[in-house]
């Protein structure tokens, strides 16, 4: 049987090419700057913002990217991270998270049914065989639009991100270029979170720009192959979950985690040799 | 659930809250985990292990998910993935911080994978998304009389442990390398420390979840360090108000119906919340 005669295959091909994409070229400066746990952060608040959304009646998607841009704007505003903090973050997202499981509790006491029920899991957990036409053409049009934001603004956000104080002492508008970074990282995992789900971005923001990181230290090169390998690991994982029927999030993060441990292998076996 | 509802006869109340044993379960062995925790908590964040312990509880969730896919308690499965991979820990030399770059990607990379690992396992299984949602956010029905039985011989052991190592772990966590030219052994106390705190979040997320333990593991002791220096008074009320976070919460749940989950990571906020405004205004 042929893939690509089904609609719904059709769909999660569109929309995770680009997805994933865009992932994979925004991941690169999450790992880069690392923020890494900015981006779980953002997770759970995609999670609680759909939700939230889908309780008052709008649209799934409109809460996830609003909540997630929201957020990251002003976690960014909010501006240095240090040791202090890790305690206030994680105690005000595990209560983000505690408001998302009681929105999850009145939705499905609201909506008793099959769509109820699984709307929590398809957040959580990725929902990219189920999409329909508008949304598959949504997301796809959004990390086009995502993608070509950051190619245009990588150059200066690598300085920036490199080497904040030479960047600033050179001119370069700092703040705004962060700024713009973080709303593209929100717009991002709000794409993502349809992909692999909430809990599963890293599969796809962290661990291809990872693999990179170890291939090459040439930092646009390690761009552009963060791209490509998060693009391949959703190929290859819809791929797997379209004849083994398992969740196609789980083969996307399990190839990339794969692909993960194989390259730090290769690279401690290549550096006992020579 | 409740026939009536609340009322002001508060010995009435009490009676309406035990009359079923899977309340009476869910009370004791949250009242257990909330002993352990605030106690465990204490010393994690003294180290300032938080993230640590945020990483083992996602590493739990596969091992909930196998338990349950093996037909043993998932308690079992989340002690089993839990120890593993705190000794993993223990056994790269590493404490995981946040703070390095390469690490906190490797991090990262870990936790996706063994949340999608868990997500294969329920699918599996065919579990229902009820009792994914159970193991992510917690519930108040889930736990038998075996899991009780369970969580109290871990809980007496992790206690006794902590007594036994808790003054040359406070050392330690102090200030590590005096502890060391003093004799004491940092770093098989450093790794007994990650076994322990294991144990308390597997026990933990029986009750409020994967994906919230850090309302029960880090808040109540963040709090009590911020109300007093003192190790023994800051203990006592870093227990204090892990019981209280998790008692209002268990019996906030069962009245009104709504995720247990979602009461104890508000109580703990909101109280987390006042200390810093009152400090900040004091």
């Amino acid at each position: 049987m042929n893939p690509l005669s089904y609609d719904f295959m059709q769909y999660a091909l569109l929309a995770g090419t680009f997805t994933a994409l865009a992932a994979g070229l925004v991941g690169y400066f999450v790992v880069l700057r690392n923020e890494v746990f900015t981006s779980d952060a953002l997770g759970h608040v995609a999670f609680t913002g759909g939700l939230g959304a889908l309780l008052v009646n709008l649209q799934l998607l409109l809460g996830v990217f609003g909540s997630t841009i929201a957020v990251a704007v002003g976690m960014g505003s909010l501006g240095g991270r240090s040791r202090g903090r890790d305690v206030a973050i994680g105690t005000v997202f595990a209560w983000v998270l505690g408001l998302g499981a009681l929105f999850l509790s009145l939705y499905t006491s609201a909506k008793s049914g099959a769509s109820g029920g699984t709307a929590g899991i398809s957040i959580l957990f990725g929902s990219i065989l189920g999409l329909q036409a508008t949304q598959a053409a949504v997301t796809a049009a959004a990390g086009v639009v995502t993608s070509l934001a950051l190619l245009a603004i990588a150059r200066p956000l690598m300085f920036v991100s490199i080497d904040p104080d030479v960047a600033a002492a050179r001119g370069l508008p700092t703040t705004a270029i962060v700024l713009a970074f973080l709303v593209l990282l929100g717009a991002t995992v709000a794409e993502a979170v349809q992909a692999v789900g909430a809990l599963l971005i890293f599969g796809l923001m962290v661990t291809p720009p990872a693999i990179a990181q170890r291939v090459t230290s040439r930092p646009f090169v390690g761009m552009l192959l963060s791209g490509a390998l998060a693009v391949g690991f959703v190929w290859l994982g819809l791929a797997l979950a379209f004849y083994l029927s398992y969740p196609a999030s789980f083969f996307i993060t399990a190839l990339a985690f794969g692909t993960y441990v194989v390259t730090l292998a290769v690279g401690r076996l290549l550096r006992v040799t020579t | 659930m409740p026939q009536q509802g609340l009322s002001w006869d508060l010995l009435a109340d009490l009676q309406l809250l035990l009359e079923f044993h899977f309340m009476q379960n869910a009370l004791l062995v949250g009242t257990l985990v909330a002993v352990l925790a605030g106690a465990i908590g204490y010393f994690v964040v003294l180290r300032g292990q938080s993230f640590g312990t945020h990483m083992l509880s996602q590493v739990g969730f596969p091992g909930a998910a196998a338990g349950v896919l093996v037909h043993t308690s998932p308690v079992v499965g989340l002690i089993v993935f839990c120890v593993g991979g705190a000794l993993g820990i223990g056994w790269t030399g590493r404490g995981v911080d946040a703070g390095r770059r390469s690490e906190s990607a490797a991090v990262g990379s870990i936790l996706a994978f063994s949340i999608a690992l868990g997500l294969l396992f329920f699918r599996l299984y065919a579990g229902s998304a009820q009792g994914v949602y159970g193991f992510l956010f917690g519930s108040i029905l889930g736990v038998t009389d075996q899991d009780v039985a369970l969580t109290a011989v871990t809980t007496l052991a992790g206690l006794a442990v902590i007594a036994l190592i808790g003054r040359p772990l406070l050392f330690a966590s102090v200030d590590p390398d005096a502890a060391e030219a003093r004799g004491v052994r940092v770093r098989a106390i450093s790794i007994a420390f990650l076994v322990l705190v294991a144990l308390s979040v597997a026990e933990t997320v029986q009750v409020i979840g994967t994906l919230l333990i850090f309302a029960l593991l880090v808040t109540p002791a963040a709090a009590a360090q911020r109300l007093t220096s003192r190790p023994g008074l800051g203990l006592a009320i870093s227990i204090g108000l892990s019981l209280l976070f998790m008692w209002g919460g268990l019996s906030i749940a069962y009245f009104s119906l709504y995720p247990v989950g979602f009461f104890v990571t508000s109580l703990a906020f909101a109280t987390y919340l006042g200390i810093r405004l009152v400090k900040a205004a004091a």
